[in-house]
């Protein structure tokens, strides 16, 4: 499986040469690497039923107990087939929805490196590695959206997904870096098994937050729920595939492979009941506010998997079946209606609802394929759909009091989201023929493949829903909830769920017939809110930042070498005697004989460096620096270093030598700070001298440690033949410096040499 | 003495520190020669001083007979000295090519001319 992975990305890589061979065909091509993941995982399935779960062991950083272990029990399953299966279907389209498109290959690699992330992300039973993919499905997302990057909205609004999606991203890790810390492991199926020990730990709320927050951002909960809608410029598959069937559910796997570990606890359920009880109802509302298919679809699909959330929140097992089957449904009726939204899109040239009728006439099987998707979003029988809204009406009919809260909002959200069902569905079909911008003409195959088997799929598993009973049961077990088999059926019979969704069914059609006038209400009266809404709190954020970064930016990186020196010499000077005072306390004043000579030759030292500072005459200065350059050869004389000696007397000479003939031919000095620039800096010279001075006190009153020397001075004579000790270190046991040092010299020669002979050529020009 | 040098050897850094801070990029070039000398001396000192006893080994011994000063430290300052040459020649020939160029040795007027 790692090497199926592995495989896909390599792939991807190969993709623009692919397309240069075989051309359009490419999409084709590539749809059979899912589609032998998917046959692999539909002969895993037996191993599966019997209660097995794969695992399929790969250590990738062993150090640091990162692997690329993939686990496939059921949720894994489950999803794994989601993701190659529509996976299949989408590829396919593509190949008719972008055909001759220049930019098709650029497409495919990026489409099969996020499928591949997205699996990774389901299989993973490692926490880091499951972060990677994580992040890799941001990204490829981003560049996805961007797809269309000559549009500066399609710019701006993946620029504003990866904001959102890259930012709770940092989150999780956090989270995750904490879940590991409390769970005392990186393996999911290990966390799983410790759950009370982490809903005890200390750190479990601050775990839960940031792994919601990544999980919220992802699955687009309110209130970051903004950018998919926005995400919809992406071209249609990437919304019917990333943004509706398998990406912004990654979200809600992750909630759902948590559970075991996090949930149950008071908190969750308050957090993931309100967060995805409010993304339900502002889904439903928002839909209605549309007139664009694709945004009305977008807005639905954050009601659905605010859906989820909230029966993830619930945790009860009927509660966790039901959000299993919502989301098979989901994925299936969201996939085909996005589909067909394209299918109109490339036939009408728009995609206003309004503007489009009639085109039942002209697209006879674009029509009943998006009726039968419709009938599964509103929820009506015989569709999947329909299982899940009355398993999910089930599952809030069992828990007290606030199940009843929760159920007229669900109710009312199933009653809108009938209503965008009707919407969609009929809008575009009935009526009269009207003109849209292209004339329709018939569809090709490719394009309908995909939506009509998803569609006949949503009918197919509605009839016989329990087709998925296994499925479930083995999920549920798997997600730490063993117990009797679930058993889904087509018609539930009379009761408490199916009055609801009557009750449902009669908003839904009130709606729909008033939609028209209730849209302009809608749009006019939401206006204010919407001005103030998250995605205007998350602009202005992002504005701030730039601005913050623009203003540090021009205090500290303002271009004076100044600057930047007194900013890190006050830093050092803080921390370096901070460390001093707290680690070292009392200093002992190393007690050592002196002599009148070497005294007066240290203050000439001293006395030059001062005079170098204050002279105005070019020459006086360079004169100080060589009495100091020569006292400093006289003190390597006193204490026994006659190499230094020399070496010193040389170079300062040279120095002199240099600076006269150079500096005199530079402007005389002038006073070009105020006063009080000149005792500021002179403060943090003496700040930064006395620390100098104290730390050098303090090296010298500590012990000595035993030295390397004491090798060199044992070994010069019998290793480096020399009686010369520092020669023998020079060119023998540390010979490489020695080279290092003689490269240095030949690099400013050659420099100098260069600076000098470009002036001598601009003179000959001139 | 150390601790007499290690005094002495604060002053050689508060007045390389001072240069540094100057507008003029003369001034920052005579900085530049102060600190490279004040670092050479504080490597020099912290090793410890001995009097009279540079690292030789006499004829006929294969080790010094007495203790001597410590030859390592002696041979970084001596590679750090030559260094310090280049760097400070290479320094002087890119101000004065500066000067040639921009006209200024304030510091301040020579960012203008990125802009």
């Amino acid at each position: 499986m790692q090497l199926a992975l592995l495989t896909g990305f390599v792939m991807a890589a190969l993709v623009p040469l692919l397309h240069r061979w075989i051309g359009a065909r490419t999409a084709l091509l590539l749809a059979a690497l899912p589609a032998a993941i998917f046959i692999w995982l539909m002969t895993q399935w037996s191993a599966l039923a019997a209660g097995e779960v794969l695992v399929l062991e790969q250590a990738w950083v062993p150090a640091l107990d990162v692997n690329l272990t993939f686990r496939v029990d059921g949720l894994a399953w489950l999803f794994a087939m989601l993701i190659s299966g529509i996976g299949v279907l989408v590829l396919v389209y593509t190949a008719g929805y972008l055909r001759g498109h220049v930019d098709l290959p650029r497409f495919l690699v990026v489409f099969i490196a996020f499928m591949m992330s997205m699996l990774g992300l389901v299989l993973a039973d490692n926490l880091v590695t499951l972060f990677v993919f994580w992040e890799l499905t941001s990204i490829t997302s981003y560049l996805l959206i961007g797809f269309r990057h000559t549009d500066p909205l399609a710019r701006q609004s993946a620029l504003q997904s990866l904001m959102v999606t890259a930012g709770g991203g940092l989150a999780l890790l956090a989270g995750f870096v904490l879940l590991a810390q409390a769970g005392d492991s990186w393996s999911l199926a290990e966390l799983a098994t410790r759950g009370e020990a982490i809903r005890d730990h200390a750190l479990y709320l601050p775990l839960l937050v940031g792994v919601l927050i990544g999980a919220f951002t992802k699955s687009a909960q309110f209130p970051f729920h903004f950018w998919l809608p926005n995400a919809m410029v992406a071209p249609t598959p990437v919304s019917a595939y990333l943004h509706s069937a398998t990406m912004v559910k990654a979200g809600i796997y992750l909630m759902a492979r948590l559970h075991p570990a996090l949930g149950g606890s008071a908190t969750w359920t308050l957090v993931l009941g309100l967060v995805g009880g409010m993304t339900m109802l502002v889904g439903a509302v928002m839909a209605l506010r549309q007139t664009n298919l694709k945004l009305m679809l977008a807005y639905s699909t954050v009601m659905a998997l605010g859906t989820m959330t909230l029966l993830l929140g619930v945790g009860t097992r009927a509660a966790v079946a039901a959000c299993l089957v919502f989301l098979l449904a989901h994925a299936l009726y969201k996939g085909a209606l996005f589909l067909v939204a394209g299918i109109l899109d490339v036939m009408t040239g728009t995609l206003d609802i309004t503007t489009m009728g009639g085109l039942r006439r002209v697209l006879p099987w674009t029509a009943p394929t998006a009726a039968v998707a419709a009938l599964s979003l509103a929820g009506l029988p015989p569709m999947l759909g329909f299982v899940a809204k009355e398993a999910l009406f089930d599952a809030l009919l069992e828990i007290g009091p606030w199940g009843w809260v929760a159920l007229v909002a669900a109710t009312t959200a199933a009653g809108l989201t009938l209503a965008v069902a009707a919407i969609v569905a009929i809008r575009p079909f009935f009526g009269p023929l009207r003109d849209t911008p292209r004339r329709p003409r018939g569809t090709p195959p490719a394009l309908l493949v995909g939506p009509a088997l998803l569609a006949a799929l949503s009918l197919l598993t509605g009839v016989a829903p329990g087709l998925f009973d296994e499925l479930v049961t083995i999920t549920l077990a798997g997600l730490g909830m063993p117990g009797e088999r679930v058993h889904l059926v087509p018609w539930h019979g009379f009761g408490g769920p199916l009055a609801l969704s009557f009750a449902g069914l009669v908003l839904g059609l009130l709606v729909f017939r008033a939609w028209d006038r209730l849209r302009d209400g809608l749009v006019v009266g939401l206006e204010p809110l919407v001005a103030r809404g998250p995605e205007v709190w998350h602009s202005a954020m992002g504005w701030r930042t730039l601005q913050l970064a623009a203003w540090q930016t021009r205090v500290l990186q303002n271009g004076h070498i100044r600057t930047y020196l007194v900013t890190t010499l006050l830093a050092w000077l803080a921390l370096v005697g901070h460390a001093l005072v707290v680690r070292h306390g009392a200093l002992s004043w190393p007690v050592s004989a002196w002599q009148a000579h070497e005294v007066m030759v240290a203050g000439l030292m001293a006395a030059g460096a001062m005079t170098a500072c204050v002279m105005r005459s070019r020459l006086a200065a360079v004169a100080a620096l060589g009495s100091m350059g020569f006292s400093i050869a006289l003190t390597f004389v006193l204490f026994s270093a006659p190499d230094l000696a020399i070496t010193q007397l040389l170079v300062e000479t040279l120095t002199v030598v240099l600076l006269a003939l150079v500096l005199f031919r530079l402007p005389h000095f002038t006073v070009l700070s105020s006063p009080l620039e000149r005792l500021r800096d002179l403060g943090v010279a003496v700040l930064v001298g006395g620390l100098i001075t104290t730390l050098m006190l303090a090296v010298l009153g500590s012990e000595r440690l035993p030295r390397i020397s004491d090798y060199m001075v044992a070994n010069g004579q019998p290793l480096g033949h020399g009686h010369n000790l520092v020669n023998v270190i020079l060119v023998d046991f540390r010979a490489l410096d020695t080279l290092g040092e003689v490269i240095v010299l030949a690099l400013a020669a050659s420099g100098v040499y260069a600076m000098l002979c470009f002036r001598a050529e601009e003179a000959g020009h001139g | 003495m150390e601790a007499v040098l290690a005094v002495i050897i604060g002053i050689l850094f508060a007045a390389a520190i001072y240069m540094l801070l100057r507008r003029s990029i003369v001034k920052l070039v005579i900085g530049l020669m102060l600190l490279s000398n004040a670092a050479n001396l504080l490597v020099f000192v912290t090793a410890g001083l001995e009097r009279a006893a540079p690292p030789l080994v006499p004829r006929g011994l294969s080790a010094p007979a007495t203790p001597v000063a410590d030859p390592l430290p002696q041979a970084l300052v001596l590679t750090a000295i030559v260094i310090s040459f280049g760097v400070l020649s290479f320094a002087v020939v890119l101000v004065r090519r500066a000067w040639e160029l921009v006209r200024t040795d304030d510091l301040d007027h020579m960012q203008d001319t990125d802009r």
